[in-house]
């Protein structure tokens, strides 16, 4: 057993040493890409498929970690890995809040429909469609319909985002939190019985820890969503606030100050390495007492 | 079955059937009901919120225009689809002799599934003319490529013992292995991989449009109508979207169902 | 072990010589899984291996099929090197698991072992009939693997096993996962298909009746180090029906097994405590 356990150790160092080298690998990639590549772009095929290499379009990758020591725009005090690192504080905010409602409301929701048949009946077909249809596009209605119903109580601006962000965040922890309270056996059902547990006994001693590796995969998109739909939801809405608006700003000063947009990018990767780091500290949490899973 | 028990048997069925398929519907028209009488007696306007009544008008009187939109997104999904799935595929073949180069995309497929990837479009569009659909349809390829690759490479892993086993009763060659046993386990989780991919591969194309670029497709039309006063016409996009997205859907899983009939087997054991 | 004198080996299917097989040899968690074995298999003679679990019986299978080498000693099969013997498939195999691969109809399945064999199409359908009308499934050539009872997968596994004729067939508990009567029915086309074929087999199975129903010798084994603690001849001949299982001489070869596993088991027991 010790045997299996040190080469397991071994082999963990090796990935931990493979996750900065593969990084470093791509920025090879790029550099050598940029050097080999066509200036103005080129055409394979008759399309033209051929990225450009110049500067405007490829910077050296020096050049983007350079950038994140200088200021946003010529004058102003704070480096732009500072405002940056705000933005994604933020954006990182709103998509911890969207992620924990989020999980929530699906595992509430999944308790209903294992409650209740006719519920499960009623919401599994739209749980499933939801999967399929691109529920992202709602943000800016989710705006409007916030706005309209909330007529400028408090500060909203975030609501509309972190919203989408619960939207696509609980429908994975639902499915799978469903299939997990099902997936308990007869027998422990009226082993559960025969203690005259109650359903909610039930559901606590029995069905919730059952459900555990089904969630697991779940919660991994769910974070992944949540992050995504405040992105994308700050991008469509224009909350000004937070790292996904930068990108689509940064990105407009692409032509005068070309790396200024890969520091944006690196905040939104950092934004969702956090988060994962997150969800897989919180898996850990609940799977502490399970047998290691097969890799 | 003899006709006098047919008969019973074949309504109850029915009747069956007609339970089953009750509630979702009831739920759905209930819920169309209620907005459009939510609509209709608060006097909502609708640049609200639209009715349903509204956003049915629309689709089918400027059906031209959403279909329009829809091929134009359609198809950049379904390119990347396609070419990420093939090189996927490829690529895990491939790294899958070399556990060191498997070693090295994972990080970056793990990375990937993380990050909101679609920023890298961001990069894209200025490495590409930003009159094509190019930077689109390689950001669609990257997302599905690395959501088939994961797959395709734990299908080359995780055979079934028994078969490892059996194949060196064989005295089989790896060659032999790798075409009767893990090429053929593989590519069932292939297309598992494919069907995930599938509605990403739209959603990735239609939120790609907000980082600028033609003007021509579902994302920027949706954007731009939700935010506007058309709220109907915004609607009848996303109803468009939809449309496409269950396309993609039905179409990946019908793929599945005729290409490895014993997946769904498995799935349900 | 055997009470007769070393025959020339081509008359023998098996031939087991001072085994001893060390897993993890050396480390903390070393394992002796078989020690001093010594086992003769004669032609067309049906051999069982039983035990409790940890004996080695599997062990000592994978060990004739050469699926794992032996820390030490020989073991012949059709009176080569068992390594040889696994290149020119003088064995077939089934396991618990059916192993049947989904991908393939019920007669792709069969002809697996043949095709490697670089058969050509039509023999290898040929064969493939031959060998289901054999296990008495010959409507079944078309299905898919999921499309089969369990007892139905088995006997396509056995099919495939038996497909390139081979002389030897090694089982490991191949009809451990199915029920009561399903296994009994097996256990008698088992019989049957072996006395048609003249097959020699070694069974593994942790069933008593099993073991002894089907066996010409029963090899009981004990655990801690595996090792091969007594041979039961059973002696009822090879015409076994459904009323063998009903007679004295079977209760008593079952007795017989037992005792001799009981006193394996306290043997073993004894050891361990005097090992402390």
């Amino acid at each position: 057993m010790t045997e299996a356990v040190t080469v397991k150790r071994s082999v963990r160092l090796r990935r931990a040493l493979m996750y900065p080298l593969s990084f470093v690998l791509v920025a090879c990639a790029w550099e050598l890409y940029k050097w080999l590549g066509p200036p103005a772009g080129g055409k394979v095929l008759g399309m033209r498929l051929l990225a450009r290499t110049n500067d405007r379009a490829m910077p050296h990758t020096w050049k983007m970690i350079e950038r994140l020591a200088h200021p946003e725009v010529r004058g102003r005090s704070d480096a732009i890995w500072l405002v940056v690192s705000r933005a994604t504080w933020y954006s990182f905010r709103v998509a911890l809040a969207a992620f924990v409602i989020g999980v929530l409301l699906g595992l509430v929701l999944a308790v209903v429909m294992v409650r209740f048949k006719t519920a499960e009946r009623a919401l599994m077909p739209y749980l499933a469609i939801s999967q399929t249809v691109p529920i992202i596009v709602l943000a800016p209605l989710l705006a409007t319909l916030i706005i309209n119903i909330n007529k400028g109580l408090v500060d909203t601006k975030w609501l509309p985002v972190m919203v989408l962000g619960v939207f696509l965040a609980f429908f994975p922890v639902a499915v799978s939190a469903l299939k997990g309270l099902q997936s308990t056996n007869a027998a422990s059902l009226e082993l559960m019985d025969s203690y005259a547990a109650g359903w909610w006994k039930t559901l606590f001693k029995l069905r919730f820890p059952a459900a555990v590796p089904y969630l697991t995969p779940a919660l991994r998109l769910a974070g992944a969503s949540a992050v995504v739909g405040v992105v994308v939801g700050e991008i469509s809405t224009g909350l000004r606030t937070g790292v996904g608006r930068l990108v689509l700003s940064y990105g407009q000063d692409a032509t005068s100050d070309p790396p200024k947009l890969y520091t944006a990018v690196f905040g939104a990767a950092a934004l969702g390495l956090v988060m994962s780091a997150l969800v897989v500290a919180l898996d850990k949490l609940l799977r502490r007492n399970l047998p290691p899973e097969p890799v | 079955m003899s006709t006098p028990d047919a008969a019973p048997g074949g309504v109850a069925r029915v009747r069956r059937q007609v339970g089953l398929a009750l509630p979702p519907v009831a739920l759905g028209v209930a819920f169309v009901a209620a907005w459009q009488a939510w609509v209709t007696v608060r006097d909502i306007q609708p640049f609200v919120i639209p009715a349903p009544s509204k956003i049915w008008q629309s689709f089918t009187s400027d059906f031209g225009l959403v279909r329009a939109a829809s091929v134009v997104t359609g198809t950049n999904a379904l390119i990347g689809l396609l070419i990420g799935s093939l090189l996927g595929f490829a690529v895990a073949v491939v790294t899958n002799r070399f556990a060191l180069v498997s070693e090295v995309v994972n990080p970056l497929a793990v990375t990937v599934a993380a990050i909101p990837a679609v920023v890298i479009v961001g990069v894209l569009n200025n490495m590409y003319a930003l009159d094509s659909q190019v930077a689109r349809r390689i950001m669609t390829t990257i997302a599905v490529f690395f959501v088939v690759f994961v797959q395709v490479s734990k299908g080359l892993r995780q055979n079934n013992p028994t078969h490892l086993e059996l194949m060196r009763s064989y005295a089989a060659s790896p060659r032999q292995v790798l075409t009767k046993v893990r090429l053929p386990n593989a590519l069932s989780y292939f297309f598992t991989g494919v069907r995930t991919a599938a509605p990403l591969a739209l959603i990735i194309s239609l939120v790609s449009e907000y980082f600028g670029g033609p003007q021509n497709g579902l994302g920027t039309k949706i954007a731009s109508t939700l935010s506007g006063s058309n709220k109907a016409l915004g609607f009848a996009y996303v109803l468009g979207g939809s449309i496409v997205g269950l396309l993609f859907y039905l179409g990946s899983s019908l793929l599945e169902y005729v290409a490895v009939p014993w997946q769904r087997r498995r799935e349900s054991r | 072990m055997t009470k007769k004198p070393a025959s020339p080996p081509a008359d023998d299917a098996v031939v087991v010589r001072d085994l001893l097989k060390v897993f993890n040899r050396g480390k903390p968690n070393q394992v002796d899984a078989l020690v001093d074995v010594q086992l003769t298999v004669r032609r067309g003679e049906f051999v069982s291996l039983i035990g409790p679990s940890g004996c080695g019986k599997s062990t000592l299978l994978r060990l004739i099929a050469d699926l794992i080498q032996p820390t030490q000693g020989s073991v012949i099969v059709n009176g080569k090197p068992a390594h040889q013997a696994r290149l020119d498939q003088d064995y077939g195999m089934a396991f618990q698991q059916s192993g049947l691969f989904e991908w393939r109809t019920v007669a792709r399945n069969i002809e697996l072992p043949l095709e490697l064999k670089g058969w050509d199409k039509t023999r290898r359908r040929a064969r493939s009939r031959e060998m289901l009308e054999l296990v008495k499934l010959p409507d079944f050539a078309g299905h898919m693997p999921w499309q089969l009872s369990g007892g139905m997968q088995q006997r396509v596994a056995i099919a495939r096993a038996l497909a390139a004729h081979p002389p030897l067939l090694l089982m490991d508990e191949p009809f451990g996962a199915l029920d009561e009567m399903t296994r009994e029915h097996m256990q008698a086309e088992l019989l049957r298909i072996c006395s048609e074929t003249g097959t020699t087999v070694v069974f593994v199975t942790h069933s008593i009746p099993e073991a002894v129903y089907l066996a010409d010798r029963v090899v009981v084994m004990s655990p801690r180090p595996g090792r091969i603690t007594r041979i039961v001849e059973v002696g009822m001949g090879r015409d076994r029906t459904e009323l063998t299982r009903e007679a004295t001489d079977f209760f008593d070869r079952v007795t017989d097994v037992r005792e001799a596993l009981r006193g394996a088991e306290l043997g073993a027991q004894a050891r361990g405590i005097e090992d402390r």
